[in-house]
């Protein structure tokens, strides 16, 4: 789509466009040139020499046990947060579509949330469960379950996935609920005339005619999952615990290695992977946009 | 009209509110742990009802902060947070509404250029760039010293003026590093361009017919059109900056946001965690977003579903 009608200007669009443009290759672009320039280089331990060493930085990666676990790790949580909080939001939004009485003060409470930062998701679920002082934890203790998230990694995975899904349902609920609002009554009519059952009608007519949306939002929560929650995991766990880090998502092991560890070449080499599944994150995104998976 | 037992819709609102309550437990134990004293929440169980010291305990964290960051008060972190969400969202919108006005409304070379250099930033998230960020915030002018020194003008002033060229301006620990790396927006481009775009031609001939000029077009006709979708952006925008996390951490060890000052105060080691002053700064920094949120729930739904366009 382009416009017919213009303006004329031979240097006014270039100032309107300059800010922009300056600070995308400012911080932007050159950041990542040097990201993957950097991840050829090796620095000594002082920072003095750097050399230039091909692709070693990431045969070292692809050969670091340490990484695969880091990429399990990854894997697990994004797949656990996406699919928790999205069956809680669509359990919700169906409940919330069916309940016309109180429809807006539900929708009003359960969008709320997505205000909240991860971090304070982080603290607020770190709270309920902290060994010595958390309510749950103390519960949990009491009815002969031990819990320590700070020793066990699968309690610890378990805790930042309930931290991170909790905010995440706010969005998908949101976007669930216009999909149902948006399938035409009369088809959910014609169902009930036949026979169908509320649950044979959502399985049958209402959950297929969601797949646009679910898929949508499966790609979001996958792209937050991997990227927002690093907050989460800085204030809940740090990546550990454990040595390879039970919760060592691959964000935070890239600001691990680079910034604290001051490992620039694998860091970089780190950056480079993720930004590759980036772009076919937003490729896969945006492919589906155009084409509006169809049912 | 399909069938509405009572039992379905009863089942319905219960489930509604049981997930409420779920969902809020961990907000009302905060809240709960925010009203007594360091003794009462360190001992498990602790209480389940509000206690005595909400005033106090308020009046600390804003005041004096907690030891564990160097007693900054949290209304001054709560003022960074606040400055900072309102320059990212208010100059994320100007320098966007700018440039999609200029690639949608003019004709020049490059102009697609621009439009794909914008886009590839949504690929450039701040994580997978880290430590190269960094770098240019420490020193933003150090991409134009490498290009000066690869094309070898820093060699050229050297010899002729006898100069050595070293450039230098370092932005961490300033509202500046914490805001500028961050205002770059291809969503909110993309979204200014879709608006644009289903404006009608006929208004924009009339306005040049008129005798109005772009900037005149820009002021008089467009921003008025588009405001409901500049508020819509405006509430997702304060709320993505309000509640940033990583990029605070990485440029500014002095400048705190409240973000930050939570995340310090729990970095002490499990025992010494003051956690009603925790909870009272955590109680403080969620307020402004959720107000804001439940306030125009109108435009921030609005803003959600197009910036996913």
């Amino acid at each position: 789509m382009h416009k017919r009608v213009l303006f004329r200007a031979r240097w006014l669009p270039y100032v309107l466009v300059a800010p922009q443009i300056v600070i995308t290759l400012l911080f932007f672009i050159w950041p990542a040139i040097r990201a993957v320039e950097q991840s050829f280089l090796r620095q000594d331990p002082f920072g003095l020499r750097t050399s230039f060493v091909w692709l070693e930085n990431y045969a070292r990666l692809f050969a670091d046990a340490a990484y695969y676990h880091s990429l399990g790790v990854t894997a697990v949580f994004s797949l656990s947060v996406t699919l928790l909080s999205m069956a809680l939001a669509l359990l919700f939004a169906v409940m919330a579509d069916r309940a016309v009485r109180g429809a807006t003060i539900y929708r009003t409470l359960y969008v709320a949330p997505y205000a909240i930062a991860p971090i304070v998701a982080g603290v607020l679920w770190l709270f309920l469960f902290q060994p010595t002082v958390g309510i749950l934890a103390y519960a949990l203790n009491q009815s002969g379950i031990a819990w320590n998230f700070r020793l066990d990694g699968g309690q610890a995975m378990l805790l930042v996935v309930i931290a991170a899904a909790w905010k995440q349902i706010a969005y998908n609920f949101l976007f669930f609920l216009a999909g149902l609002q948006a399938i035409p009554k009369s088809l959910i009519e014609a169902a009930a005339i036949d026979g169908a059952g509320p649950a044979r009608r959502f399985w049958t007519i209402i959950f297929p005619l969601l797949t646009p949306t679910t898929f949508f939002l499966m790609v979001v929560n996958i792209v937050y999952a991997f990227f927002d929650t690093f907050a989460v995991i800085d204030a809940v766990t740090s990546g550990g615990p454990g040595a390879p880090g039970a919760t060592n998502i691959l964000v935070y092991k890239v600001y691990n290695d680079g910034f604290v560890g001051l490992d620039l070449g694998g860091s970089s080499a780190q950056s480079v992977v993720l930004m590759v599944i980036v772009i076919a994150l937003t490729v896969v995104q945006f492919r589906y946009i155009e084409k509006k998976v169809h049912y | 009209m399909v069938e509405k037992s009572r039992l379905s819709v009863w089942i319905a609102h219960s489930v509604l509110i049981l997930g409420i309550l779920a969902i809020a437990l961990p907000i009302y134990v905060a809240f709960v742990a925010s009203t007594h004293d360091v003794r009462t929440v360190a001992q498990a169980p602790m209480p389940l009802v509000p206690g005595p010291h909400l005033w106090e305990n308020y009046a600390r964290a804003l005041g004096q902060g907690s030891d564990s960051v160097g007693n900054v008060p949290v209304a001054a972190m709560l003022a960074n947070s606040f400055i900072m969400a309102m320059v990212i969202a208010t100059a994320k919108i100007v320098i966007s509404l700018l440039s999609a006005f200029a690639i949608v409304y003019f004709r020049f070379p490059f102009r697609m250029g621009f439009f794909w250099m914008i886009f590839i930033t949504l690929m450039l998230p701040v994580e997978v760039r880290i430590v190269p960020t960094y770098e240019v915030v420490a020193n933003a002018l150090a991409p134009v010293q490498s290009l000066l020194n690869a094309t070898g003008l820093t060699w050229l002033i050297e010899r002729l003026a006898g100069l050595r060229v070293s450039l230098e301006w370092n932005m961490l620990d300033t509202y500046a590093g914490l805001t500028v790396p961050l205002v770059a927006s291809a969503t909110a481009t993309f979204l200014f361009r879709q608006v644009f775009l289903t404006m009608p031609d006929e208004m924009t001939e009339a306005a040049r017919i008129d005798g109005a000029g772009p900037v005149r077009f820009l002021f008089d006709i467009l921003l008025p059109l588009s405001r409901t979708n500049i508020a819509a952006l405006f509430v997702i925008l304060f709320i993505y900056g309000w509640n940033q996390y990583l990029w605070p951490l990485l440029v500014s060890s002095n400048l705190l946001t409240v973000q930050i000052g939570i995340g310090r105060m729990l970095a002490v080691g499990d025992g010494q965690v003051d956690w009603p002053i925790v909870m009272a700064s955590t109680m403080l920094a969620m307020i402004p977003p959720v107000i804001v949120v439940v306030a125009m729930q109108r435009a921030f739904i609005k803003g959600l579903v197009e910036t996913e366009k």
